[in-house]
């Protein structure tokens, strides 16, 4: 790559109060309801949660790539190098995206174009955002394939996605979305659809690419096990907010929210050769359509007391770089 | 790919054989009497046994289509009843009309059809959208010779800006070959920009909601780019075969087009020879006809391995 970025703590991206909601036939869904985060340069930064918990929609909103009939972004600033996102129009929004914020998907089966090569999908990113030549965009297509680890890129780069392996797919996707050496790759569940053996390959890949280029990232998934394996930081999602934000270390030592703990408990552990019954969450995820009082996990929460049950806790420092949103995250932390 | 094309020219034989026969039938139990229509009102039965015995109409059935595929493939179309002359002439005479209408019509067609059904899938709802779908249900409910009328009363007869009818051959020059032709034209392509309009839009809607289409858009893939590459390409196959068979249907649509704006064209010559019970004109026009229906159907799958990499034969 051309530039190697070092990690540092200058703020890359950062994310006040978002808030997006999806419009449904007669209802509104909050999806959002109001998040803040920032992603320092350089850093991989992990966002957790259960499946409808607003990670995905928190990328989506990142990118303004929201269904545009049925969502909204109605709230909150997105600040990318001091810049507000949301302020940007279509045109200067096209030339961040791919560019200087790229993004992998959960899908790799239909995320690549079936009508085009794979060569001129990544090389198209690479003439869209730079005056290279078709020739040169194809070049670093190429080089692109071989940086992925993909065998013969000079026959691959003429394949068509359905010639190619999900696996080969995804590290396609990973190459198109690195082509412009962005500052920030959102992966989106990037290994949740593969193979158990090729979600390590490709996790490994990440971790490598990432340390090789200096992007930061933000890795979206659902499992504990990938976050402790690749991230610096994570924040916890539930309900459209943020539960818990902490460096790795701190989260896994001291969970400070039920919810991470909850999370946690709920993870096979691989190191017991016989495996007990996983314990699981009780109760349901609340639905977003109607407003919550009240902390949102306080009817599925061992800890729940009777404020919890009418105010709405915020983020609140608990320690160096951590944060909880939970009236009792000390005694919960205590143990 | 080579081995495909030569099996479908081998199944192309198999088919025309088939209709050739249907063909045939078709008008011999037909009722009405060629042989009295030719002898005209005063005739005597003498005079119609004697049409009947040169004409071969005697002949029992098999021998008669004997007689007839064997000129066919010999390619003689055989002589009009009616005119006396070759049918192969007679066709040929009336080709360039009819061939300028249609190839016309289709590029009007397939520009404006796609054109309107992709802005209309992009924004499904809208404004675009709305008007296409009122346009589509005129287009589909309204005869073709009423919409030839209502252009002529307009933009013939009230403004005077295009000629009433007739043709121009294009050897006369090209500005007044085209100017003949907007009317009929037009009027010919509103039920087919209907129909290519309304397949590209739902064809369009489907691939706008793909993955891959948010990839571009994650990519900064422009607007324009998104709708006429990445998703026109994959949505180009359903928009293909409608254009083909809209291509094919043209053969009958250009029939009440040319007798609306008095066109010289095919069309008009199977209503003349239909009205005459001419047999030989009518099936050559018949199984010209169907030689292209068949052969349009066989370019349009070859067609599809452009667009679609999937496909293989």
């Amino acid at each position: 790559m051309q530039m190697q970025k070092l990690a540092g703590n200058d703020v890359l991206l950062d994310v006040r109060d978002l808030e997006t909601h999806f419009y449904g036939e007669e209802s509104v869904t909050r999806a959002l309801g109001g998040i803040s985060f920032q992603v320092r340069s350089g850093e991989t930064l992990g966002v957790v949660g259960e499946s409808g918990c607003g990670k995905s929609v928190t990328a989506l909103s990142i990118l303004r790539l929201l269904p545009k009939l049925t969502a909204r972004t109605v709230g909150g600033e997105i600040r990318f190098h001091g810049r507000d996102l949301l302020k940007l129009s279509p045109r200067e929004m096209r030339q961040i995206r791919g560019n200087r914020i790229a993004m992998i998907f959960q899908e790799p089966m239909t995320s690549l174009n079936p009508v085009y090569t794979v060569g001129h999908q990544i090389a198209e990113a690479v003439q869209i955002h730079t005056k290279a030549s078709r020739s040169d965009a194809m070049a670093k297509a190429r080089e692109m394939l071989r940086l992925v680890r993909i065998a013969d890129p000079e026959r691959r780069v003429n394949n068509y996605p359905h010639e190619m392996s999900g696996g080969m797919r995804q590290r396609a996707m990973i190459a198109m979305a690195l082509a412009c050496s962005p500052e920030l790759l959102i992966a989106d569940e990037p290994t949740t659809a593969l193979d158990v053996t090729i979600q390590a390959q490709i996790l490994r890949l990440i971790v490598d690419l990432k340390e090789h280029t200096g992007t930061a990232v933000m890795f979206i998934t659902h499992d504990l096990g990938v976050v402790a394996e690749t991230c610096q930081r994570v924040i916890v999602m539930y309900a459209g907010r943020i539960a818990e934000q902490a460096s790795v270390t701190d989260l896994f030592a001291r969970p400070a929210h039920p919810y991470t703990q909850g999370l946690m408990r709920s993870v096979p552990d691989r190191r017991h050769g016989r495996q007990r019954r996983l314990p699981e969450i009780p109760g349901i995820v609340p639905s977003l359509r109607e407003p919550i009082v009240g902390c949102s996990f306080a009817p599925r929460c061992p800890f729940a007391i009777g404020i919890c049950r009418e105010k709405t806790p915020t983020l609140r420092d608990i320690g160096p770089g951590h944060a909880a949103a939970c009236f009792r995250a000390e005694e919960v932390m205590g143990g | 790919m080579a081995l495909y094309v030569l099996r479908r020219l081998v199944s192309t034989i198999a088919v025309m054989a088939m209709v050739g026969i249907f063909i045939f039938l078709l008008l011999r139990l037909a009722p009405g009497d060629p042989a009295a229509i030719i002898a005209g009102d005063t005739a005597t039965p003498e005079m119609i046994a004697n049409i009947r015995e040169k004409l071969g109409l005697n002949e029992p059935l098999p021998v008669q289509f004997a007689h007839w595929a064997h000129s066919i493939l010999s390619g003689n179309l055989g002589i009009s009843i009616f005119t006396g002359r070759p049918v192969l002439e007679l066709i040929s005479q009336r080709l360039e009309p009819t061939i300028s209408l249609a190839i016309l019509t289709m590029i009007l067609s397939v520009t404006i059809g796609v054109t309107f059904g992709i802005l209309a899938a992009w924004r499904a709802g809208g404004l675009v959208d709305r008007t296409l779908t009122a346009l589509a249900t005129l287009g589909f409910s309204v005869p073709v010779f009423v919409v030839g009328f209502f252009l002529i009363y307009f933009f013939a007869i009230r403004t005077r800006w295009l000629p009433v009818q007739g043709y121009q051959p294009i050897d006369h020059g090209f500005g007044p070959w085209l100017v003949q032709l907007i009317l009929p034209t037009m009027t010919l392509a509103l039920v087919y920009v209907a129909l290519i309009a309304r397949m590209t839009r739902a064809s369009m809607l489907e691939v706008l909601s793909e993955d891959y289409m948010r990839t571009a858009a994650a990519k900064g893939v422009s607007s324009y780019s998104m709708l006429f590459h990445h998703a026109l390409k994959n949505a180009g196959v359903p928009i293909l075969t409608v254009i083909g068979l809209s291509f094919a249907y043209l053969i009958s649509g250009v029939v009440i087009t040319e007798t609306v704006f008095n066109i010289p064209g095919v069309g008009r010559l199977v209503v003349d020879a239909i009205n005459n019970r001419d047999y030989p004109v009518i099936q050559g026009v018949l199984i010209l006809a169907s030689g292209m229906y068949v052969l349009i159907n066989l370019a349009v799958d070859l067609a599809y391995t452009l667009i679609d990499p999937r496909i293989r034969y």
